[in-house]
């Protein structure tokens, strides 16, 4: 990138979330690393919260939802960026509420009475957005493109969309689109992987909506449902972009394994990969920066389904 | 997509509703719901229903007709928000919305399952996060996120204890904590009841 320009047209406020910072912070690594490559610029969040969970939190008490969601997105307003997220929950959160709150001025105003007895003022200047959109939209396939310097010859990848990515489709930038989008796809196929189809695959993983949280064999039998249809199609990997469906399809994999030994016949292990650890290998970073390769003894932390088949496509591929 | 639901509400119906439950809906502005026409394209949509006995059209039914049992069915936890309702209903009722402000009715009548409340008391309220890195339990998180050479807290209010205090200030305004400590004492009076 040409370091002469004065301002980066590609600078964000890079809004962490819970999932991605506390349980899989390899995609944080990935995340910011890729970014960098790309000459996009992320800054910190400094004091960022959760934004509140659009499952939990927002079906306890939607008020708290409202405030403390605007108040993060005031954390990027004062940095004059744009917040973008790598979750499909948070961006859920801030962008339903800054949607709501562009379109109702009422509601604007009682939340920025709240904002004030902390010293804060709402003005919604800065749409928040996922980092697919950033990379989708905003920079676009041709410019990605360019970055690529390994393809895939071999590689049949299931995408996971998500919902809150698409969903609801009037509060989102993909043209009503939320049956059949394809943008996510296109991206893993710059790779030279195949994005295969399978059935239900706009399904959800089953994490969301407090329902993890609630009953989690519940979860866990939308998570076998979709594991099926994946395996049907002999996918080498799960991509997704969202921490939560991320946890959902690998910790998830494995209550799978346990919850539903009897009908499942073979346990399953498909490796779970979050697209920027695959855009960046891509790109030709290390897969060690990237959280792909485990250089550590902790136990019992993510993720917990081995990355290794992934990892000898690499190495014979590459 | 019809940009004017409005349209279909009968405004008199809207006028005249009188059960405590669909009249908190039409009081938060989500009057919507009495367009409903009792379809079932959401039950048809929703992949919760395909494996639980949660029916949506049925919750929405009992909303409208003010059947209060709906409020401490446990089956209103099993949507998963996926939006499908949402986005296929035939009248264009944001029927996803409806569930969350059903729960939201929940609480209020001290329905919260006791994972919920621990989430939102005991872990969101002190810490700021609905998933935390502080504590002795979390420590091999800490460890994990520096083997990727991160900071072993995020720059978030794990790192910043004044932004925490932000967040509950807000929290205690909008009364988050009265709501919770509001459900908790009526869970322990119902079970004293019962015994």
């Amino acid at each position: 990138m040409n370091n002469l320009t004065s301002e980066n047209k590609w600078k964000y406020a890079l809004f962490l979330g819970c999932v991605i910072p506390n349980r899989y912070p390899m995609i944080e690594r990935s995340i910011r690393d890729v970014f960098d490559e790309l000459g996009a610029e992320l800054l910190d969040l400094p004091g960022a919260s959760c934004c509140p969970a659009p499952g939990v939190f927002r079906s306890f008490h939607i008020p708290t939802w409202y405030v403390i969601a605007a108040r993060n997105i005031v954390l990027a307003e004062e940095l004059n960026l744009n917040p973008i997220t790598g979750c499909n929950g948070c961006y859920g959160t801030l962008k339903d509420v800054w949607y709501d709150l562009e379109h109702d001025s009422e509601l604007k105003k009682k939340v920025n009475k709240e904002l004030q007895k902390i010293g804060k003022n709402y003005t919604g200047k800065y749409e928040p957005k996922h980092l697919v959109q950033v990379l989708y939209i905003d920079m676009g396939l041709n410019y990605i493109r360019d970055f690529i310097k390994y393809q895939f010859t071999d590689l049949k990848v299931a995408v996971h969309y998500g919902c809150h990515i698409v969903k609801p489709s009037k509060k989102r930038p993909w043209n009503g689109e939320y049956e059949n989008p394809i943008f996510l796809d296109e991206i893993v196929e710059l790779t030279g992987a195949k994005s295969i189809n399978y059935k239900d695959k706009f399904m959800c993983c089953g994490a969301g909506g407090a329902l993890r949280s609630a009953v989690n064999e519940v979860a866990a039998d939308f998570t076998k449902e979709k594991l099926i249809n994946i395996r049907d199609v002999e996918a080498d990997i799960i991509i997704n972009c969202c921490p939560f469906c991320e946890l959902q399809f690998d910790l998830g994999q494995i209550e799978v394994n346990k919850i539903f030994a009897n009908e499942i016949g073979k346990p399953f292990n498909i490796p779970v990969i979050y697209i920027t650890q695959l855009l960046g290998v891509s790109m030709g970073l290390d897969p060690n920066r990237l959280g792909l390769i485990r250089n550590h003894n902790i136990k019992g932390v993510s993720p917990f389904i081995s990355h290794d088949s992934f990892l000898k496509k690499i190495k014979e591929q590459f | 997509m019809n940009e004017n639901p409005e349209k279909y509400l009968k405004k008199d119906i809207c006028k005249n509703i009188n059960n405590k439950i669909s009249k908190k809906f039409v009081e938060v502005g989500l009057e919507k719901i009495l367009a409903c026409i009792n379809c079932g394209t959401c039950t048809g949509s929703c992949p919760s229903g395909r494996r639980t006995a949660f029916r949506t059209r049925l919750a929405i039914r009992k909303i409208l007709t003010g059947d209060e049992s709906i409020l401490k069915d446990i089956d209103i936890w099993l949507c998963s928000t996926c939006y499908y309702c949402y986005e296929r209903c035939p009248r264009d009722i944001p029927v996803t919305d409806m569930i969350i402000k059903l729960r939201n009715i929940a609480v209020e009548e001290g329905y919260i399952l006791d994972n919920h409340f621990n989430l939102a008391y005991n872990i969101f309220f002190k810490t700021g996060h609905a998933i935390s890195a502080i504590g002795e339990d979390n420590k091999k998180w800490r460890a994990l996120r520096k083997s990727y050479k991160l900071t072993s807290l995020p720059p978030t209010v794990h790192s910043y204890p004044e932004a925490l205090k932000e967040c509950q200030t807000l929290m205690k305004q909008v009364k988050f904590q009265d709501l919770l400590e509001g459900a908790k004492n009526k869970i322990e009076r119902d079970l004293k009841n019962n015994e």
